[in-house]
């Protein structure tokens, strides 16, 4: 009954907001749309709307999910220093995280269903309902990860926020062990999707052990790169307070992260440049353009400066705590990464094709405008999560009387547990 | 990064509101130019070849005769579906020209090497080069009969024994069925093609062919 | 030794010659009372989705089961559905033929390279033979034009080559289909099921179960599966209306299709439709577990070799210099 009261109250919490959140979200929605519209014809008439062909067989929609899954895997980077070392500043904030987590996830399955062939057979993936080829298919694994991810990070967040709600402590032995698990099921998402390339022979771009590690590191870039822009909007918007610290002590992590991106890229790029072998067709593609097909090269190099260039502004303190700087970093980040696993891993390991043909993918209007609405529905998502979530954690939602009834002397006592009171 | 900061405190967020600004402005640019980029992207894509291009048409099977005019359910003689047996369909004779004792027998062979002027001029002796000549494979008395080199008559459906005289190699792999084409049951009756389907006995260099067109490319398959 | 099995008649197999789902397929699934009921409770819901979301397929065939999950009976009825749905559209009587693997055989296939001329004639008998999309087109053989001075070097290949006549002096042509490999990246990755190897080697597509995640496409080291990217166009005139199941049958969209060495002809002891087209004689096709079979006797005297043997897919199609 008081579950309901709860799920009550975070619809008002929804529903609860200036000119500016409603001009938010009903951008986002005019994007949903637009891409709903997309994705009606692309039904319709089948993934020929997209420029994805037999050559090309992958394109902008399975970059995304790889790249998002990098985000959702992320949120261990908040976990791991959150639970395991006691880091007070960063646990404060560490469910926004999970959050993201969440919104990222929910965008990976997105992803995953736009890109299938045949959409209406979504059922023969399901365990036990159709048929999974587990443990053989490393998609199979995928889904069962990414789904289980998803529904590890609902229950804990929706476990924490319930019982600040009702106003009594979590548990310790129930909600400490899951968010431990969290942190290796994190790494297993975005490991698992690395292997899904990392396992393909015929595919020599993508056939190298150091992929995973690669996927993790750049991941732990990109996430907390979203996170420290979220938090800072977030400070504005709400009465949310994130202390500096924990900002500041996040961005310097990533740059270790960056750190050993840059490591591992410079590693795969010396094997293969310095053993030249047939193989090397495909960084030729990615770099420097091959037999004139070169409309990657441009985007390969400045996602190359954008890491570069990021990398040293978190490494010197003094950019890394000028709040400019760091949000340049951030954006340069974001953009280096998500270039670098989402068409920039993708297409190069088709092109050239395996049977030696150039076919340059590009997306099209179609493609852009389904991955645009997933996004949207994606940020939507984690509006919605941050605007039940934030006044939750700071306790706010008491004075607007939405809490529940009784619970205020209880809540008085623990509502500066998890989270910040200024 | 171990350094205590000083929690933040409201002044320290009014000294913080003009990063809300760049922040902002970050953003928009952020935006902006990944729209631009995706634009250009999706603009710049060669392929406004137009339909003149090489590949740019799909072509189906039915447009082409030797396709289309295949029967590939052969009227076979399936009683005889047993191993070793195989089937050749009748020589590719020009037309009207067999039996060759209708004209031949009436006329006095010779066995001259010489230049034909009367008939056959057509006949370009493109095999083995000067050394060989028509008598060699054809009989001098009975032109509807091959003569093998001991001396032995075959018909022109067994050819093929006359051929493997020189090509043992290419006898031994046609047998085999490694060599030239089959068609029929792989595990059953064939039908062998002879030598002279494919190599013209005078002429036996394999004649090059037109090609059928390429596959459409990727970037002209459109809805 | 007769190696002449009885040949089924083609039009005869629809209900009769039902294949029985091949023994072990899928051990390792859960069976039982308590799943079906299961299925059958989220088989409805499923079935009032699809209604809802307004998709053409009609129930039946969106509630459809794996195939080597489908019991004979069900079989006969999918089977049937098919038949007439196919024979509606083509306006003549279309066949859908389950016929099993044959015994003691494992199919194998060589390809001469030092006889192909390069002149296509196999990659439109197969699409004719195949029922393959005219528009999307579809070929599931590709021909490559390769230069005699590099070799077997495909970064360099050229499938659009169009001169007035093949063979070009320098050139040599390397025709590319599925090589059926005996140890399949495709089977592997397919999360589904919905392709698998056949006890005669032949690597098989259920239509009706694969959700077109691509990534069988993505792992075929060969280039040789193909999508459906759009609904499929095939003339109704153009309709081969001799079909088996796991081949030839007309296909839907969004779905990977590939070659299966004509498993419509083959399982009923007949040559490929590439075989018996190609001008040259250049493609052999046998019983690898036959010692006399043309294959055999390639493989034994012939100089022969696979494609891409390092990444160690063993692959049942042969190339091989016969000169």
């Amino acid at each position: 009954m008081s579950f309901l009261r709860f799920l009550y109250t975070c619809v008002r919490l929804m529903l609860r907001g200036g000119w500016a959140y409603w001009c938010w979200v009903l951008l986002l929605l005019a994007l949903v749309a637009w891409g709903a519209d997309a994705y009606l014809t692309q039904f319709k008439d089948g993934l020929i709307l997209s420029n994805m062909r037999d050559e090309v067989s992958w394109g902008f929609y399975v970059g995304n999910f790889t790249f998002l899954v990098g985000v959702a895997a992320a949120a261990v980077l908040l976990v791991i220093p959150a639970y395991v070392y006691e880091w007070k500043p960063i646990k404060e904030v560490a469910i926004l995280g999970e959050l993201l987590a969440i919104s990222a996830i929910v965008m990976c399955l997105l992803f995953v269903i736009v890109d299938m062939g045949r959409p209406d057979r979504f059922w023969h993936v399901i365990p036990f309902l159709g048929v999974l080829n587990f443990p053989r298919s490393l998609l199979a694994w995928d889904c069962l990860v990414l789904n289980a991810y998803l529904g590890l990070n609902v229950f804990i967040v929706v476990y924490l926020l319930y019982c600040t709600y009702v106003g009594k402590h979590y548990n310790k032995a129930l909600a400490g062990p899951l968010i431990l698990f969290s942190v290796p099921l994190a790494i297993s998402i975005h490991t698992v999707t690395a292997f899904l390339y990392n396992g393909m022979p015929s595919r020599p771009f993508w056939n190298a052990s150091i992929l995973a590690p690669r996927f993790l590191c750049s991941a732990f870039c990109s996430g907390p790169a979203i996170m420290i822009i979220v938090f800072q909007i977030l400070q504005r918007t709400t009465r949310l307070k994130i202390q500096n610290e924990a900002i500041w002590k996040v961005a310097e992590l990533m740059a270790y992260a960056m750190f050993l991106n840059l490591f591992l890229l410079g590693a795969e790029v010396f094997k293969e440049y310095y053993s030249a072998t047939q193989h090397l067709v495909h960084f030729q593609y990615l770099f420097s353009g091959f037999h004139g097909a070169n409309s990657l090269v441009v985007y390969s190099w400045a996602a190359i400066a954008c890491s570069v260039i990021s990398f040293v502004l978190f490494l010197v303190p003094a950019t890394r705590r000028n709040f400019v700087t760091l949000n340049l970093g951030c954006l340069l980040i974001y953009t280096g990464v998500y270039i670098e696993k989402g068409i920039g891993l993708v297409v190069p390991g088709f092109t050239p094709s395996i049977l030696g043909e150039i076919y340059e993918y590009v997306p099209t209007l179609n493609e852009v405008r389904i991955g645009g609405a997933v996004f949207s529905i994606g940020f939507l998502v984690f509006t919605f999560l941050c605007k039940i979530a934030v006044p939750m954690m700071t306790g706010e939602f008491r004075t607007a009387g939405l809490a529940e009834p009784g619970s205020e002397s209880a809540g008085d006592a623990h509502a500066g547990t998890p989270v910040v009171v200024t | 990064m171990s350094e205590p900061t000083t929690a933040p405190t409201p002044e320290n967020n009014e000294h913080m509101l003009p990063e809300a600004t760049t922040l902002a402005v970050l953003l928009i640019l952020f935006f902006a130019i990944g729209i631009l980029a995706l634009a250009s992207i999706m603009m710049g894509r060669p392929e406004a070849e137009g339909a003149a291009a090489d590949a740019a048409v799909a072509h189906g099977p039915a447009e082409f005769e030797s396709i289309l005019g295949e029967d590939f359910t052969l009227g076979l003689d399936t009683a005889s579906k047993e191993r070793g047996h195989f089937a050749v369909p009748p020589p590719p004779f020009s037309k009207g020209i067999y039996p060759c004792s209708e004209c031949h027998g009436d006329l006095e062979p010779d066995d001259t090497r010489r230049k034909l002027e009367d008939e056959h001029q057509e006949i370009k002796l493109e095999h083995g080069g000067e050394e060989r000549w028509c008598l060699d494979c054809h009989d001098f008395k009975n032109r509807d009969k091959l003569r093998l080199a001991n001396g032995t008559l075959i018909p022109f459906e067994e050819s093929y024994r006359l051929c493997g005289q020189c090509h043992g190699d290419k006898y031994r792999d046609w047998r085999a069925g490694v060599h030239g084409k089959r068609t029929g049951y792989w595990n059953g009756a064939k039908r062998y093609l002879l030598c002279a389907h494919c190599h013209s006995p005078h002429s036996p260099k394999f004649k090059p062919l037109h090609p059928l067109p390429p596959p459409i490319k990727p970037q002209y398959i459109r809805k | 030794m007769s190696m002449t099995p009885d040949l089924p008649c083609s039009g005869s197999c629809a209900g009769g010659g039902v294949a029985p789902p091949p023994p072990g397929a899928d051990a390792d699934l859960p069976a039982g009372v308590s799943r079906r009921e299961f299925v059958e409770a989220s088989a409805k819901m499923l079935a009032a989705v699809a209604l809802v979301s307004g998709c053409d397929t009609n129930v039946e065939e969106f509630l459809q089961k794996n195939f080597r999950e489908l019991t004979p009976e069900e079989l006969r009825q999918v089977v049937a559905r098919l038949e007439k749905k196919y024979s509606e559209a083509a306006g003549k009587p279309v066949t859908v033929t389950t016929t099993p693997p044959l015994p003691n055989t494992l199919f194998g296939y060589g390809l001469d390279l030092s006889r192909c001329v390069g002149c296509r004639r196999c990659a439109y008998a197969c699409a004719r033979e195949n029922n393959t999309s005219r528009s999307p087109q579809i070929q599931w053989i590709r021909v490559l034009e390769l230069d005699k001075e590099k070799g077997v070097d495909l970064t360099h290949a050229n499938a659009y080559y169009n001169p007035e006549t093949v063979p070009q002096e320098d050139k040599f042509y390397m025709p590319v289909a599925c090589h059926q490999c005996a140890k399949p990246p495709c089977v592997k990755v397919c999360p589904v099921k919905a392709t698998w190897q056949e006890p005669d080697g032949i690597v098989v597509i259920d239509y009706n179960w694969c959700i077109g995640c691509r990534c069988c496409m993505a792992a075929c080291p060969y280039g040789a599966r193909r999508f459906n990217w759009g609904e499929p166009d095939l003339p109704a005139a153009e309709v081969n209306p001799h079909t088996h199941y796991l081949g030839n049958r007309p296909r839907m969209k969004g779905v990977v299709e590939k070659c299966t060495f004509c498993i419509q002809r083959v399982r009923e002891g007949r040559y490929p439709a590439c075989v018996e087209i190609c001008p040259v004689g250049a493609r052999k096709f046998g019983n690898l577990l036959d010692p006399e079979s043309e294959i055999r006797v390639i493989m034994r005297q012939k100089r022969v070799f696979v494609l891409k043997e390092e990444i160690g897919t063993e692959p049942k199609f042969f190339y091989f210099y016969a000169t």
